[in-house]
């Protein structure tokens, strides 16, 4: 692949998700050159996998239309999908990239007609739901994909499966030979805005996140509410599929712990708030939200929503640290164990759901990064030895989207200036 | 200027040629449409299909394009020809997915195409493609308005970036609150113990630096203009004022501390009662050494009141956490620790708020023997023994602990100058004649930050609790006023780490404004928009509904009351279009013609043929791709609706609506974003003022011998794709009950 030709005056940007996707557009409608590079097949990360934004309970799709708006007007921005980076050599103003781009099988002729979902019947995982659903082999990641082009699911390349999907495609854009290609660039600056991935929740081993079906992570609630998702925005529960109208709410799970992860993930407290007003939304006064927490952070205006949450009548507020889950083997419903701090006494409860507030972890963790980029205890990422290297969102700090945003931009702008000063240097 | 030439190119492929007759369109392009190329393409996206496009665009003169095909949203990178003006014709998400498969429906689903051939031909012959209007002279220069921690980053920042900033600190000093600090919160590793602040060795580096031109002891007496043609007068402590000539401008003003007069029952003004600057004072002092009290004695035991006249819900006091003061008093209890682990530190807070790697803070004072008591303060008294009255959370009873002193964590009061929500009827009153309100309006215009000559006031639209923040998550910069960015927590309350961040981004924003601004372009969230108002002013009847309408405050008058539009102020919404009585308001791209030759160029079928026909016209942020996402699902919706994109409900002329209910349109369906205090409008008001106008639009029915229910408004969101669905099918089902328009025959 020769077709994005870069320079020392190009910022890559690592990760389509908000803060890669605003880190890219902020410095390109600067006038700068940018390579947004993203590991799937698709920008939006995981915001775009939210169902509703805290406090105002909007859309994330809403914001991900317009930059995409941006994104797709905009020719300083050259988009990579599926492309990871592998080796950055090289100092500030002046790094090697090495890119692995992974096959798709769609090439840019496909115009998401949909023929090649409708002719195969081989079906994988759907990693946009976080795996609560399936989907066909050949797919288009999800409404509003961008690029708006199928994916060929590797596992049915080379199969009878592979061969229906490359003759329903009636522009020839299927195509099975495919290779991974390997990529070099220069650039003159690296923006990491990388992400987090959600703490392993079956290492919080009290919590039988792995044992028991009605035990899920605050992102999977995410997906049932969304009537893009895999219930149509049903709140049912893994486990049988019933609807979950008791739902309970642990916070923490796995953040502000030596065992786990040492942090606090900021986000959690103010996502299961705006969780508990989406069993309000599905069952009105007939839900029931409880939340588990140690201290509610909801930190600056965000007050307000608490506020709000806390005269809802359907949610109530536990302070403990929630001992251990049990299921009830009759019902399916998880039993909760621990002690209420306000007043010290023992409870064992019942919900049909619980929901584990999981903490942020950079999604870097384990990731070999070049060896100038300096990490926190936690795996942050606070910058770089030599200053070309930024990190920009939640790869730099457990952040909401406002705030990534807001570091996203400020990322882009060193970056900027690492630019403009090699420009000068060149001039 | 060269002739303009029209061509329509049609793309059979997707399945639109299977279920649509092309060479029927093809005539509908070139008969009805008067273009002078027509050709289709069965795959007009691919390579070969754009070069058969540009070749005409270079070979053939064509000047004008429009394309057939898939939605506007589908396939852009393709469909990009500079120079050239483009319409898009939504044949496949519009009509092929959306319209029921079969045969039965062969005969609605080519009238639906036909039309959607015939608006796109109408919409691109009254198109201008924008040529943006490049300014050489535009200044690239930033103003950065206070001094602090923020003021201080942001121009360091843009000077880092090669840009020169103008800083105007009114104080005699740079630093601002920072500078008063004896040691900030850990903000990289390791989190174990309070960092320095080198506020003194930044203020430094900004006085150094050649790119940076600093006023100290000034204000601002007045900022006209517009983004890269701001005239600030900076008015010195000499009496002199200088005119300054920037491009854009970051306000960081900072916070004001809360008053802690107006917090008695906490001991506010009782001795040894301090608030945490207080603390910091006295630890400044102490330079390390045992803090003391105003009387000289060495405090032995402190308690912090978390949350004093904070996260109030009774109205009295601040309703906010301003975030940073569980981090500061941390830090502060540290101060007495690390000097004397004897000195009995206690935390008294409701919910301790230190997010991120604060945690490790937390955990290094927990392991210095700082107390942490879950309680919420009901009382403190002042004194040689202080007393703090208490209920603890935990044991749930009331109780009292005493100390040497006591520190109040109260909140951040953000500078944020004028409230416009109270300056407005002050204006309107003055204007009037009311003696009182002038004098009112110049004690309000002397408390102005920005001091701006706009029409809408003289400071920035305020949003929650008077910080000047921006109404949107995803776009934390989207200001009110163009080329004007908020910065540390005057935009919301925040700790320092927070705020060098911020005002790092909001230099960025700055610095792209000046970029925008020389080239014509907008800014968002239409960013790079060449397209502006213009108005005949020789039709204006001095309304002053756009001037007031503007949500941007883009829009000044002159002495005759006539508007002066400002280019760079402008987002390109159409709010002012869509406020214009006489219509005498458009854009080169985007007009009261284009929008409104589309709907004349609609076939409006007559009444013996029992097809209704309702016009949508969809917000092009929100509604519209809903729509579209409906198609790609697959969802069907009835083959009666035209949809016509609009930039935002805002824009909305109500001509549209009364010239096709004169046409003999059975029924108006608006589709725009949420309105009201959450509201979702990117253009901040558009939704609510286009609610308003339909409030309003009865009268006219009324005369015409029409039903309300003819004009309907709805608020949808970007996930509503299967609600649309829903919304359109049961309207038509409704104008169905209510019959044919009666206005029909009359067209």
């Amino acid at each position: 692949m020769t077709a994005s030709i870069a320079t020392n005056q190009t910022i890559l940007v690592v990760g389509g998700g908000i803060s890669g996707m605003t880190a890219a557009l902020e410095a390109a409608e600067c006038g700068k050159q940018v390579i947004l590079v993203e590991k799937t097949p698709v920008l939006g990360g995981r915001t775009a996998r939210l169902y509703r934004y805290f406090p105002k309970m909007c859309h994330p799709t809403c914001g991900l239309e317009i930059n995409l708006r941006r994104i797709k007007q905009n020719r300083n921005i050259r988009l990579m999908t599926m492309t990871e980076v592998t080796a950055v050599a090289g100092s500030r103003g002046n790094y090697s990239v090495t890119l692995k781009v992974a096959p798709r099988y769609v090439n840019e002729n496909c115009t998401a007609c949909g023929k090649c979902g409708e002719a195969v019947t081989a079906e994988v995982s759907n990693p946009w739901n976080y795996g609560l659903d399936k989907m066909k082999a050949a797919y288009l990641p999800h409404n509003m994909a961008h690029p708006q082009r199928y994916v060929i699911d590797q596992s049915i390349v080379g199969t009878p499966e592979g061969e229906k999907a490359k003759a329903a495609c009636p522009v020839g854009a299927v195509d099975l030979d495919m290779k991974e290609e390997s990529v070099s660039l220069q650039v003159g600056a690296v923006i990491y805005a990388t992400g987090w991935r959600p703490y392993d929740a079956a290492k919080i081993q009290p919590y039988g996140y792995d044992r028991f079906p009605n035990v899920i992570t605050s992102l999977e609630f995410e997906r049932l509410a969304d009537p893009q998702g895999p219930t149509s925005g049903k709140i049912l529960r893994p486990g049988d599929g019933k609807e979950a109208k008791n739902v309970a709410f642990i916070q923490c799970a796995g953040s502000r712990d030596e065992n786990h992860l040492r942090h606090c993930s900021r986000i959690c407290c103010m996502a299961s708030l705006k969780q508990t007003q989406y069993v309000r939304e599905a069952f009105g006064d007939a839900g029931k939200s409880t939340v588990y927490y140690i201290d509610i952070r909801a930190i600056d205006r965000f007050e307000d929503f608490y506020q709000m949450v806390q005269k809802d009548a359907t949610v109530s507020f536990v302070k403990s640290k929630v001992a251990k889950i049990v299921e009830n083997k009759e019902t399916g419903n998880p039993i909760l164990h621990g002690v209420d701090t306000e007043g010290y006494h023992r409870y064992a409860t019942e919900h049909d759901l619980v929901v584990l507030a999981v903490g942020m972890e950079p999604e870097i963790t384990g990731v070999k990064l070049p060896d100038d980029v300096i990490l926190d205890s936690s795996n942050f990422i606070e910058g770089s030895k030599d200053g070309g290297m930024f990190g920009a969102g939640a790869a730099s700090s457990p952040l909401d989207v406002n705030r990534a945003v807001q570091s996203a931009t400020a990322a882009s702008l060193h970056a900027i200036q690492i630019i403009n000063k090699t420009a000068r240097a060149e001039a | 200027m060269a002739d303009n030439k029209f061509a329509a190119y049609i793309c059979s492929g997707c399945g639109i040629g299977d279920a649509m007759k092309v060479p029927q369109l093809e005539a509908i392009a070139k008969k009805e449409g008067k273009m002078a190329v027509v050709k289709s393409h069965p795959f007009l996206c691919n390579a070969e299909g754009v070069q058969m496009i540009k070749d005409d665009i270079a070979n053939e003169a064509v000047t004008h394009v429009c394309i057939a095909a898939c939605s506007r949203r589908a396939k852009t990178e393709a469909f990009q020809f500079d120079g050239v003006a483009m319409s898009r014709a939504n044949l496949r998400e519009g009509v092929l997915w959306v319209v029921a498969a079969g045969k039965d429906h062969d005969e609605v689903r080519q009238e639906m195409a036909a039309d959607y051939i015939r608006m796109g031909c109408a919409e691109v012959k009254k198109m201008t493609q924008p040529a943006g209007n490049v300014k050489e002279s535009s200044s690239k220069r930033i103003l950065v308005v206070g001094g602090g921690m923020s003021g201080m980053t942001a121009a360091l920042e843009i000077a880092e970036a090669g840009y020169e900033a103008v800083l105007v600190e009114k104080t005699g000093a740079l630093g601002g609150m920072a500078a008063k600090l004896w040691k900030r919160q850990p903000f990289k590793t390791p989190y174990s113990a309070p960092q320095e602040v080198d506020a003194g060795e930044t203020a430094a580096r900004v006085a150094a630096n050649p790119k940076i031109k600093l006023y100290l002891n000034s204000t601002i007496a007045e900022t006209s203009g517009a983004p890269g043609r701001f005239v600030v007068k900076v008015a010195q402590e000499s009496g002199a004022v200088t005119d300054e000539t920037v491009g854009a401008i970051v306000q960081a003003t900072g916070f004001t501390t809360y008053d802690t007069a107006k917090l008695p029952e906490l001991g506010g003004g009782q001795p040894n009662v301090v608030d945490q600057a207080g603390l910091e004072a006295m630890a400044k002092a102490a330079n390390g050494g045992a803090i003391k009290r105003a009387d000289g004695k060495e405090v032995k035991s402190v308690v912090f009141v978390q949350c004093a006249g904070q996260r109030d819900d009774t109205g009295a006091h601040l309703s906010y956490c301003s975030g940073h003061c569980c981090g500061t008093s941390i830090k502060q209890a540290t101060y007495f620790k690390d000097q004397n682990p004897d000195v009995d530190t206690v935390i008294m807070y409701q919910d301790l708020r230190v997010p991120g790697m604060g945690e490790d803070f937390y955990r290094s004072a927990q392991e210095r023997g700082v107390i942490f008591t879950k309680g919420k303060a009901s009382r403190v008294a002042g004194g040689d023994t202080c007393s703090v009255t208490f209920k603890d959370l935990i044991l749930d009873d009331e109780n009292t602990i005493a100390a040497d002193l006591v520190v109040l964590a109260t909140g951040q009061v953000p500078n944020a100058g004028v409230d416009l929500e109270a300056w407005n009827p002050v204006v309107t009153a003055a204007e009037g004649g009311d003696e009182a309100a002038k004098a009112q309006r110049i004690v309000m215009h002397g408390s102005s930050v920005l001091k701006l000559n706009y029409r809408q006031g003289p400071d920035m639209p305020q949003f929650k609790h008077g910080f000047a923040d921006s109404h949107f998550i995803c776009f934390p910069y989207e200001t009110r006023r163009t080329g004007i960015y908020a910065a540390g927590p005057v935009r919301r309350p925040m700790d320092m780490l927070q705020a060098t961040d911020d005002a790092t981004g909001a230099a960025l924003k700055a610095i792209q404004a000046v970029e925008n601004a020389a080239l014509g372009r907008a800014a968002h969230p239409r960013s790079g928009d060449l397209s502006f108002p213009k108005a005949r002013l020789e039709g204006c009847t001095q309304c002053k509904r756009c001037t007031v309408e503007c949500p941007f405050g883009a829009i000044d008058e002159d002495e005759k009351r006539f508007p002066v539009f400002n280019e760079e102020r402008c987002r390109r919404c159409g709010t002012c279009m869509g406020a214009c009585p006489v219509r005498v308001i458009s854009f080169e791209n985007y007009s009261v013609d284009t929008v409104g030759s589309q709907v004349k160029a609609i076939e409006v079928p007559e009444e013996d043929e029992e097809k209704p026909r309702i016009l949508v016209l969809a917000c092009e942020n929100d509604a519209y791709p809903a729509l579209d996402m409906a198609g790609l699902a697959r969802l069907n919706y009835s083959a009666f609706v035209r949809v016509i994109p609009v930039r935002c409900l805002g824009s909305v002329n109500t001509i549209w609506i009364t010239d096709a209910l004169n046409s003999g349109y059975d029924g108006v369906m608006m589709m725009g974003c949420k309105k009201g205090d959450e509201y979702q409008c990117h253009f901040v008001k558009g939704s609510e003022l286009a609610h308003y106008r339909m409030s309003k639009i009865g009268d006219t029915l009324k005369q015409m011998g029409l039903e309300p229910e003819r004009v309907v408004t709805q608020e949808v969101a970007i996930t509503d794709n299967a609600r649309v669905v829903k919304l359109i099918n049961d309207y038509v089902a409704e104008l169905d009950k209510l019959g044919p328009s009666p206005m029909k025959g009359f067209g």
